[in-house]
């Protein structure tokens, strides 16, 4: 009895001081790079284009590349999933040997490193399709790696609508067609924006699909066409720290921008996790 | 009448996407297997694993053992640090910790990995490497060591996430059953909900393996990048993924070393199949059981 005592405050205190050093590791993180990032955060930081080689100035066009891809990637990737998911959930039969494979592939394709995209991106995009090192190659990279998550959470949201929801509204007349999109696809909304907003955060913070397909260290100033290389966020912060021939000159810069970076894709994760709290609150089935 | 027949069919409309989206993840995979096995008609199978990898010099060599060592032993060092920590964290919120805490403590964890992996590489890069290099007195930070508590921290939140998911959804029945017997709190974790939640808990780590093993920048920053296979946490290492991303921006189009850096992504596909493999046996294994 007095070792099982024993045992327990030890398993007790072990699980503790497990928890306390996590915290920690999230508590220094996060306060190293606020501590050192704040300061260089301003209104000039992110409006202004980079000066003087990178030590001075503002990482703007970097920002908005990051948003272009982003934006870009998602729109293909959306729309292309989405209705993917659609036929899969709704017209597909469960049972089709089509079907498992399909699952698998984008089960299996969802865990593929980033890096093989970008490898996959540099082969096909820029060097086979000759687009060249730019926005439109980056962010079609994006799109590939994006598009599996996108189809899967489609696919997880569509189930979730239940079918008495379909039956009712063909029971008064709809087409099967009217049905899924005024009826299944606005039920599903939530889990389709959630997941298509958390896969855009990861697409943002993301560099090695990126690194030789489309973004570049300096511009002066936004791409002019999609066939122009961009600057973006991750890829500014990986240059910096590591290539710049001053690093320790650009090291504000570079708090700056990882700050910038973080709060960029917290943010998405963030109103993802709202519109999912918001919904479930007034789900009613 | 003559107009309703041209109305798009929803099916057909949809199945043209669908058929899309299946094409591009087909082709992906083709694309890369066919790209990277005619490594094997230009060298010798001793030659792809073999113990040097010098894709650039005169004689190059495309030994890809060094890379697959320096992929084990980062990931066994990350996993080494990222299981216990993870596993009794897990426990800790769910079983310990006043269920009120525990809920805020497991959303602020999760942050971490959203946190893209250029700025763990950029944190390791400015607090771990000094500090890896004076504590052990090394001539260098950057070491696989270092590159393996980088990526710790990066799969830290999935380990745990998931553990404590499955520790949380043990039936209270037979908590409530083993703490009647006379079991301590402990003895009850242990023997009995650690058991039952094996299965999930085991998922989490083939996660945690996989989102370590594929890691491309976070540890290019830290590791020091050198393809040999020394044997020791501190000396530098260079995994595979890391490989691709130093290598591909040089490499000439349709060159050995280019079908070698796709031999390479063959090797991260293989490891893919398996580890999700893995995790959706043991899932569905588990669903049958309940």
């Amino acid at each position: 009895m007095k070792n099982a005592k024993a045992s327990q405050t030890f398993g007790f205190l072990t699980a503790r001081v497990a928890i306390i050093i996590i915290l920690a590791i999230l508590g220094y993180f996060i306060a190293y790079l606020v501590w050192n990032g704040a300061g260089i955060i301003s209104w000039e930081f992110i409006t202004q284009p980079p000066t003087q080689g990178m030590t001075e100035g503002g990482i703007f066009p970097a920002i908005v590349g990051t948003l272009l891809l982003i934006v870009m990637a998602l729109a293909i990737a959306l729309p292309l999933g989405l209705m993917s998911a659609i036929y899969l959930v709704e017209y597909a039969s469960k049972e089709s040997r089509l079907m498992g494979w399909v699952n698998s592939a984008v089960y299996n394709l969802n865990g593929v490193p980033s890096i093989v995209f970008g490898l996959f991106g540099l082969a096909f995009f820029v060097k086979f399709l000759g687009f060249g090192t730019c926005l439109l190659s980056a962010a079609l990279t994006l799109t590939i790696m994006i598009l599996p998550t996108i189809i899967m959470t489609s696919v997880e949201a569509l189930k979730t609508v239940p079918n008495s929801f379909r039956e009712g509204s063909m029971a008064m007349g709809a087409t099967k067609w009217q049905t899924i999109w005024k009826i299944v696809v606005p039920a599903s909304f939530p889990g389709i924006t959630t997941g298509s907003i958390l896969a855009v955060g990861r697409a943002a913070g993301e560099t090695a699909p990126i690194l030789f397909t489309g973004a570049v260290y300096y511009m002066k100033g936004l791409p002019s066409s999609i066939f122009e290389p961009v600057m973006a966020l991750p890829y500014h912060l990986f240059v910096l720290a590591t290539e710049h021939s001053n690093i320790s000159a650009v090291r504000p810069i570079q708090f700056g921008t990882a700050l910038v970076l973080i709060t960029l894709v917290l943010s998405f994760a963030l109103v993802a996790a709202l519109i999912r709290n918001h919904y479930r609150k007034k789900r009613k089935w | 009448m003559g107009k309703k027949s041209f109305r798009p069919s929803g099916k057909l409309f949809t199945a043209i996407f669908a058929s899309i989206s299946i094409l591009i993840v087909f082709f992906i995979f083709i694309f890369v297997i066919i790209q990277g096995i005619p490594i094997f008609n230009r060298v010798d199978v001793s030659n792809v694993f073999g113990l040097v990898w010098r894709p650039a010099s005169d004689t190059p060599s495309f030994g890809i053992l060094p890379l697959i060592y320096g992929s084990l032993i980062i990931t066994g060092i990350a996993l080494a640090i990222s299981i216990p920590l993870g596993l009794f964290g897990a426990i800790y919120i769910s079983e310990i910790s006043n269920p009120r805490i525990g809920a805020i403590l497991k959303p602020m964890i999760e942050i971490l990995s959203s946190i893209p992996s250029v700025v763990y590489g950029f944190f390791g890069l400015l607090v771990l490497v000094p500090f890896i290099k004076s504590t052990f007195g090394l001539p260098v930070g950057e070491t696989a060591l270092t590159a393996g508590i980088v990526l710790a921290i990066m799969v830290l939140p999935t380990i745990l996430s998931i553990a404590e998911d499955s520790i949380s959804s043990v039936p209270r029945e037979y908590k409530e059953a083993s703490l009647a017997l006379g079991a301590t709190r402990w003895k009850t974790i242990r023997s009995i909900t650690l058991p039952a939640a094996a299965t999930g808990i085991t998922v989490g780590i083939i996660l945690g393996f996989g989102r370590a093993v594929g890691e491309t920048i976070a540890v290019m920053m830290v590791s020091g990048g050198s393809p040999i296979i020394t044997g020791s946490i501190f000396s530098p290492a260079r995994t595979m993924p890391q490989t691709i991303a130093a290598e591909m921006g040089e490499v000439a189009f349709g060159s050995t070393h280019y079908n070698a850096l796709f031999f390479i992504g063959v090797m991260l596909f293989i490891i893919t199949f398996i580890l999700s493999s893995a995790a959706s046996k043991l899932l569905k294994s588990s669903g049958e059981k309940k």
